[in-house]
């Protein structure tokens, strides 16, 4: 049986006339690691405003353990948000940010202390309690805004591109240990990004944005390799879009052969060559003038920029797809 | 703070115009005016330089010691007035879309345009017997007499609130617009009503606003003689008009000169008091 801890239903809201989300429906599952993935301006952050309650919608209901929690002020919820630029006050050290939720809530003094300490434990900083927020670094500042969230327990955490201002690196470890702290805790995660190797990495199901529609539910898997629409193939693992007919189909680029690998059976021609992101990518225009793109690990291939070659696919990598 | 200190030392140079100019249009005046004040005033003009303690044993007379006792509690009064009245302008205004800070910053700014002593001559139409606020007052039947409010106490005050009310309102705002509206929707998501929000977080973080601004109108509000002189005629004295009077009808510059010292270093204690009370670094510099 399906645990829903969080519903939206038909969620609308626009800003000065422009509508930012759509009829948003969504059904999150208890201890859940749920991401909602698109590109900038596609309602991710509106949604989770919402769910927080720092944004009330237009239309349509949230539910909390099927409460209904629409029109409940953000400090009534069971839920706290890890935001983006991190917001940890700069005028209280380290273990008061950590403390302040415990504190409004009039927990005794040893009691917070305690549980400061334990959720610094937790993300790894137990020896920073006296510092300012000032004198962290980046990904350290990271760590007390989770764990300025999490000591409060929440039904629900929402992370809001919380990755985004740290270097690749650090981004990967984060990556890893956010997904252990999940594990841990067992509260359901809410993230968002516009990174879909980040949401690949860490999801148990992936909800694919656009334009104030969820163009996708579904597992890591289900999205990248049973893509429902054009612009979740092309936004997650930027799949080619051929068109056929009335038909659309998403070709991944790593699928596509050439160089006599079987079945090569359509006449293009080499457009370009291009290095990027540790591949090979060549650009090939079909007979019909469609544009698509192989890509091979290297930093070069046997074919030459031009060249009238053969290439093609397996019948099972041509997925079709609903035009967005 | 700490980085500009360590460079200082390299870039020394960079800061040497600062210093002369410092030196020069802010350290001499003092001094020579503290060297002023333990003169004495010359029988017909200028001064005698024999060096006396007569100026200081003079502020000593009640009639002097009252004078200061008045100038502080206006001074006080007109303050606590200008926070009550300004830090919420200031504050809401900061939190308004482009248009509406458009709006609220040329009505404060609009009136810089005249001369504040015009300005304040507009409050004398406003005042007098029958004037603007009389007629509008018995007008809606509020009152059925004149309020005679001209040359008395109230009318000062509000010529004071009305001329230092910008600084605290711009002191605020500029504190205000830098505060980073996520901060006070983090503390709401962790539990904050928004009034608590404010306590704990928007008001610490817009305090050195609000003290600048306090010092920015304290200190002024010792001095501005010519409001208490053209709202209050000749009923309320401040240290500022005994100084500006001692100067001019009494060409006594040695008192004047100590008026002004013990003046300044009053002053100086007030925000050495504010700055341990509130236990801020944000007026680091100015004591």
């Amino acid at each position: 049986m399906k645990d829903i801890i969080l519903q939206l239903n038909a969620i609308q809201k626009s800003f000065e006339g422009t509508e930012v989300l759509k009829g948003v429906s969504l059904e999150i599952n208890r201890a859940e690691f749920i991401t909602l993935l698109g590109a900038s301006g596609c309602g991710k952050t509106t949604t989770l405003r919402i769910i927080a309650g720092l944004e009330n919608p237009d239309k349509g209901s949230v539910l909390l353990e099927g409460k209904d929690i629409t029109n409940l002020e953000p400090n009534k919820r069971n839920v706290n948000t890890v935001f983006q630029n991190y917001a940890l006050f700069p005028h209280m050290n380290v273990a008061d940010n950590v403390g302040y939720g415990l504190k409004i809530k009039k927990m005794p003094k040893a009691e917070i202390a305690g549980r400061v300490a334990e959720a610094l434990k937790l993300v790894q900083l137990e020896e920073y309690g006296k510092r300012m927020p000032d004198q962290l670094s980046g990904g350290q500042r990271q760590r007390i805004a989770i764990a300025r969230a999490v000591v409060n327990e929440p039904k629900v955490l929402l992370l809001d591109e919380p990755l985004g201002a740290l270097d690749l690196k650090l981004r990967r470890q984060m990556q890893l240990e956010l997904k252990r702290l999940q594990k841990q805790l067992g509260i359901t995660f809410i993230y968002i990004t516009h990174d879909q190797e980040e949401a690949i990495n860490m999801s148990d199901r992936i909800a694919v944005m656009n334009k104030g529609v969820l163009e996708q539910v579904g597992t890591p898997n289900e999205i990248y390799y049973q893509p429902r629409t054009s612009y979740v193939a092309d936004f997650v693992g930027n799949a080619n879009i051929l068109h056929v007919g009335e038909d659309a189909f998403a070709i991944r680029s790593e699928n596509v052969l050439m160089n006599g690998e079987e079945p090569c059976t359509k006449e293009a021609q080499v457009v370009e060559k291009s290095f990027a992101g540790g591949q090979l990518r060549i650009l090939f225009r079909l007979e019909d003038g469609q544009l698509i793109t192989a890509s091979r690990y290297g930093i070069d291939a046997d074919i030459s920029v031009g060249a009238q070659v053969k290439i093609g696919w397996l019948p099972e990598h041509a997925v079709k797809v609903v035009e967005a | 703070m700490r980085s500009a200190v360590k460079k200082g030392k390299s870039n020394w140079l960079l800061l040497l115009p600062m210093y002369i100019f410092t030196i020069l249009f802010v350290a001499l005046p003092i001094l020579y005016m503290f060297l002023l004040s333990f003169l004495s005033r010359a029988e017909v003009w200028g001064v005698d330089f024999t060096f006396t303690l007569e100026n200081y044993k003079r502020i000593l007379e009640p009639l002097y010691l009252g004078t200061f006792a008045e100038s502080l509690k206006l001074a006080f009064l007109s303050t606590g007035l200008i926070v009550l009245i300004g830090y919420p302008y200031g504050y809401f205004m900061a939190k308004m879309n482009a248009v509406w800070k458009k709006r609220m910053m040329l009505l404060i700014m609009i009136p810089f345009l005249t001369s504040a002593l015009i300005r304040l001559y507009g409050w004398i139409i406003v005042f007098r017997s029958n004037g603007v606020l009389d007629k509008i007052l018995m007008g809606l039947h509020i009152t059925d007499k004149p309020l005679k409010l001209l040359y008395s106490y109230p009318a000062v005050v509000v010529g004071m609130v009305y001329s230092l009310l910008p600084f605290m309102i711009l002191a605020v705002y500029s504190s205000a617009e830098k505060l980073d509206f996520s901060l006070v929707e983090a503390s709401r998501d962790l539990g904050a009503s928004s009034l608590k929000a404010f306590w704990t977080i928007s008001l610490p973080l817009t305090l050195p606003g609000l003290l600048s601004g306090i010092v920015l109108t304290f200190i002024p509000s010792m001095g501005l003689f010519f409001i208490a002189d053209i709202l209050g005629g000749n009923k309320i004295v401040l240290v500022g008009s005994v100084i500006h009077e001692q100067l001019t009808k009494g060409r006594n510059q040695p008192f004047a000169a100590a008026l002004s010292a013990v003046l300044m270093i009053l002053t100086s204690l007030m925000i050495r008091l504010y700055k341990k009370l509130t236990g801020s670094a944000e007026l680091e510099g100015l004591m």
